[in-house]
C-alpha cells in the first residue's frame, strides 16, 4: 500500500502532539483563579507552542503541496471520499488559523509574544481592548470546531481500522 | 510691648513670604486628560505596558530658574491598569501594591539641576507601598506656547519597594527592573 512520506507523517504526529498539549495547556491555564507565576508560565509555553504548530504547518502545507497524498482506496463510497477530503481541508485551515487568532488576541491585549522567552515576535496591531473580547471568543469558537473535527478524523480512522479493517491507518503511521 | 515683639517678626515673615511667592510664578495647571504615567516591566521576557490612571502632579518650573523649580506627583496606586480587569485586582492585594494599606505612591523632587542637551537632571524621593527611596532620571521639557511638556523615564526596581512578595520575588518571571514613564502636559 502506498504510504504517506516519512517527512508527512512526522509532521502529522508532531503537530497532533503539539495541539494536544497547547489545548490542554490552555484549558488548564484560563482556569487558575487570579494571578499566579504557574498561570503565567502556562501561558508563556501555550503561546510558544502555538507559534511552533504555525510554523509547522507551514513547512506541512508546503510539503503536501509538493508531495501529492496517497489515493483513498476504491472501496470506500464518493461520500467517504468528499467528506474525508473536507475534514482535511478544514483540519488544514484550522491549524492555521487557531495560532494565528491566538497571536492577534494577545497582540490586542497588549502582550506581544517572545518566542521561547528570547525571540521577540513581530508586533502586528496595537493593544486594542475592543477587538481583545473578540478574538478571544474566535480562538475558542475556532478551537471547539477543532475539537470537533478531531474527534471526526479519530472516529474515522479507527472505523477504517476495526471495521473496514482496510488498514489504511498504517499509511500515516511512523 | 509684647504686642510689637509679636508683631515685628510677623510682619517680617509676611513681607518675606511675599517676596518668595512673588519670585515663583504660581504652580503650573497640569491637564490630566494629555498627561500620563505607565510602567513598562517583562514578564518572562515579554514587556507589558501598564498605566496608573489616576494621579495629581504639582509643578512650579521656569527652565530659565530650575533649581527653584518644584516637582511632586501623587499617584493613585489603586487606577493601577494593566488592560484586565481581573489583573488589577489581583495586584491591588497585599503581595505587589497592598493598595489596602498604601493607597498612594509618591515623588517628590528634591533637586532639578540644568544638564547637557537642554534636558534636566532631577532628584527626589519616591515612594511606593510605604518604601521610600532616592532616584534621579534627566527630565525633557518641551515648550509649546504657554504649554511645558515634561518628559521622563524613570528606571526602578519593584523589589526596593517589596512589590511582589512571597513567590513573586523570583525576577525570573517578572524582572526586577520596572520602567516607569512619564509625560505631563501643563501651563
Amino acid at each position: 500500500m502506498e504510504r504517506y512520506t516519512k517527512p508527512a507523517v512526522l509532521l502529522h504526529w508532531l503537530i497532533a502532539l503539539l495541539i494536544i498539549s497547547a489545548f490542554g495547556l490552555g484549558l488548564t491555564m484560563v482556569d487558575i483563579p487570579g494571578l499566579t507565576p504557574t498561570k503565567l508560565k502556562y501561558f508563556s509555553w501555550h503561546k510558544w507552542i502555538g507559534v511552533t504548530v504555525l510554523a509547522l504547518a507551514c513547512l506541512r502545507l508546503l510539503w503536501r503541496l509538493t508531495h501529492k497524498a496517497p489515493a483513498y482506496p476504491a472501496h470506500m463510497p464518493q461520500w467517504q471520499q468528499s467528506a474525508a477530503h473536507w475534514l482535511h481541508l478544514g483540519l488544514y485551515a484550522l491549524i492555521f488559523a487557531i495560532p494565528v487568532s491566538g497571536y492577534f488576541y494577545s497582540l490586542s491585549a497588549g502582550v506581544p509574544v517572545v518566542y521561547l522567552g528570547v525571540l521577540p515576535l513581530p508586533v502586528l496591531m496595537a493593544p486594542n481592548p475592543e477587538l481583545k473580547p473578540l478574538l478571544k471568543e474566535l480562538h475558542y469558537l475556532l478551537n471547539m470546531t477543532m475539537l470537533a473535527a478531531f474527534v471526526l478524523h479519530v472516529l474515522a480512522a479507527l472505523k477504517h481500522q476495526f471495521i473496514d479493517r482496510d488498514n489504511i491507518l498504517r499509511r500515516m503511521l511512523p | 510691648m509684647t504686642l510689637t515683639r509679636f508683631i515685628k517678626p510677623t510682619l517680617l515673615a509676611l513681607a518675606a513670604a511675599s517676596l518668595t511667592a512673588a519670585a515663583h510664578a504660581a504652580p503650573l495647571k497640569v491637564d490630566a486628560a494629555k498627561s500620563s504615567v505607565n510602567a513598562t516591566f517583562k514578564q518572562l521576557n515579554v514587556p507589558v505596558d501598564a498605566k496608573f490612571k489616576k494621579f495629581t502632579a504639582t509643578i512650579d518650573f521656569d527652565a530659565a530658574k530650575p533649581s527653584e523649580g518644584k516637582a511632586s506627583v501623587e499617584i493613585d496606586v489603586t487606577s493601577f491598569d494593566l488592560g484586565e480587569a481581573e489583573y488589577n485586582k489581583e495586584v491591588q492585594k497585599k503581595e505587589w501594591f497592598n493598595t489596602a494599606q498604601f493607597p498612594k505612591a509618591s515623588f517628590v523632587a528634591t533637586s532639578i539641576k540644568p544638564a547637557a542637551g537642554g534636558k534636566f537632571d532631577v532628584s527626589g524621593k519616591l515612594t511606593i507601598k510605604g518604601k521610600s527611596a532616592d532616584v534621579s532620571f534627566p527630565l525633557t521639557v518641551k515648550k509649546e506656547g504657554a504649554t511645558q511638556v515634561f518628559d521622563g523615564v524613570l528606571p526602578i526596581k519593584r523589589l526596593t519597594y517589596n512589590i511582589g512578595e512571597g513567590e513573586w520575588k523570583d525576577t525570573g518571571m517578572v524582572a526586577d527592573e520596572v520602567s516607569i514613564k512619564f509625560h505631563i502636559v501643563a501651563q
